[in-house]
């Protein structure tokens, strides 16, 4: 099982090195997105700036993850489904797209703290609220592209499945985040939240591995 | 006759709590008054949207387990139903919270989750119109429905308990609490209000049910 996953996600993984345009293209879109953050706003308030970082954070995951599965073609999909079980095709699919989506957090984190200046008090603190909220939303918008790929017009149906979807997600990352930009929070409310969203992680893990067989097949 | 005494039971339960709801004497709070009535209609309202998202996720569930054209039917005539009630529920929030909190929104949690569920259902059905195959649309539609349930549930039971909401039940809300009904409140909300309308929820879905079925009399085998 391990060893379908891991040569799956390898050969993401190879592919990326190898068609490098896509991997820049996300990456050209984080820094001109930014960039254009930056001519608009200068040094926002810490509050704006934090909610134009996640905002950004949504955009970045819908063009990063949505690509994931329009680049499986029909024939390479059978293909797929010929040698692989569904299970281990999404868990790697998770598994990537997580992994791409860390690495462009991070990434437009330094942007934004470079560009639209520092509000951070608790600088690693927020790291690690930016890792966990990133994988939140690699992981919904990884099972939102796999309902989208079996429609027409994907990236707008993604959106429109997605941002309703990721609402409580949002929320509740703005309001973790607070912790880094200073807020203080009361005794225990900070964990009750964080668990929480592990916990939604959790869920949307387990509906994607049980759901994604139905979607699989056609 | 016998098939329909549900369908009379909700008409007396619905007719006994408009009659009881409207004139019967309620206890005076402080800026609730005589508003107090609407907790009448528009929490049964809610009640009746989750129990018909409820049975749409069911019936999207046993559609997996089983292709019967049928079941996605019902599927989605509940999602219909339950998105109908969304909007009552939401517009009949909006009235008791003009008169209540001083405007009609004020961005309170439980506000945003019914307008994030009434996204959700509106994506379901964009998603469904987008796909022209019948049996993908119903399997596709299946998958999204029973996802964004998963994710919808939580979101409208745990998140609002972790922040302030202006909504009884949180902390620092200087309206009422639904432990603030007396008896005789207690009686019509939970006798006839919130059955009566669960009850028209679901007649109103097996209507439409019934509508599709003749429509789609060639597709489905009975």
């Amino acid at each position: 099982m391990y060893k379908h996953v891991i040569a799956l996600v390898k050969k993401d993984l190879l592919l990326e090195l190898r068609q490098q345009y896509t991997f820049y293209g996300v990456l050209l879109y984080v820094a001109s997105s930014i960039f254009v953050l930056y001519l608009a706003l200068q040094q926002p308030e810490s509050d704006v700036w934090n909610g134009l970082f996640w905002i950004i954070q949504l955009f970045i995951c819908v063009n990063a993850v949505a690509k994931s599965f329009l680049q499986e073609t029909k024939g390479r999909m059978l293909y797929f489904y010929a040698i692989v079980g569904a299970q281990h095709f999404i868990i790697a699919k998770l598994l990537y797209n997580t992994f791409i989506m860390l690495l462009m957090s991070l990434i437009s984190l330094v942007l934004f703290r470079a560009l639209l200046g520092n509000p951070l008090i608790n600088f690693w603190q927020f790291t690690g609220i930016v890792c966990m909220g990133s994988v939140s939303l690699s992981l919904v918008f990884t099972m939102l592209a796999a309902i989208a790929a079996k429609a027409q017009q994907q990236a707008s149906l993604m959106a429109i499945m997605g941002f309703p979807i990721i609402i409580p997600q949002l929320l509740l990352l703005m309001r973790i985040s607070k912790a880094g930009l200073g807020e203080a929070f009361q005794t225990g409310a900070l964990a009750d939240m964080v668990w929480l969203l592990c916990g939604l992680d959790v869920l949307v893990m387990v509906m994607a591995i049980i759901l994604f067989p139905f979607l699989w097949k056609d | 006759m016998k098939k329909s005494w549900w369908k009379i039971l909700c008409i007396v339960l619905l007719l006994y709590s408009l009659v009881g709801g409207l004139l019967l004497d309620v206890p005076h709070k402080k800026i609730l008054n005589e508003t107090i009535r609407n907790i009448y209609f528009h929490v049964p309202l809610w009640f009746g949207m989750m129990v018909l998202l409820t049975c749409s996720v069911i019936y999207s569930i046993k559609y997996l387990r089983k292709p019967d054209l049928l079941f996605d039917i019902y599927a989605t005539a509940y999602a219909r139903t339950g998105m109908l009630f969304g909007i009552l529920g939401i517009i009949t929030g909006a009235v008791w919270a003009n008169y209540t909190w001083g405007k009609p929104w004020s961005n309170d949690i439980k506000q945003l989750g019914a307008a994030m569920a009434l996204l959700i259902y509106a994506a379901y059905f964009v998603l469904r119109n987008s796909m022209t195959d019948i049996d993908k649309r119903a399997r596709v539609g299946a998958v999204y429905n029973i996802f964004a349930f998963a994710m919808l549930f939580p979101a409208l039971w745990i998140v609002p308990r972790l922040v302030e909401s202006l909504h009884p039940g949180g902390a620092g809300n200087p309206g009422a609490d639904p432990r603030d009904m007396d008896g005789r409140m207690r009686l019509i909300f939970w006798l006839g209000a919130v059955p009566g309308f669960i009850l028209l929820g679901i007649w109103i879905s097996t209507i439409i049910v019934r509508f599709r079925k003749i429509e789609d009399k060639n597709l489905l085998h009975v």
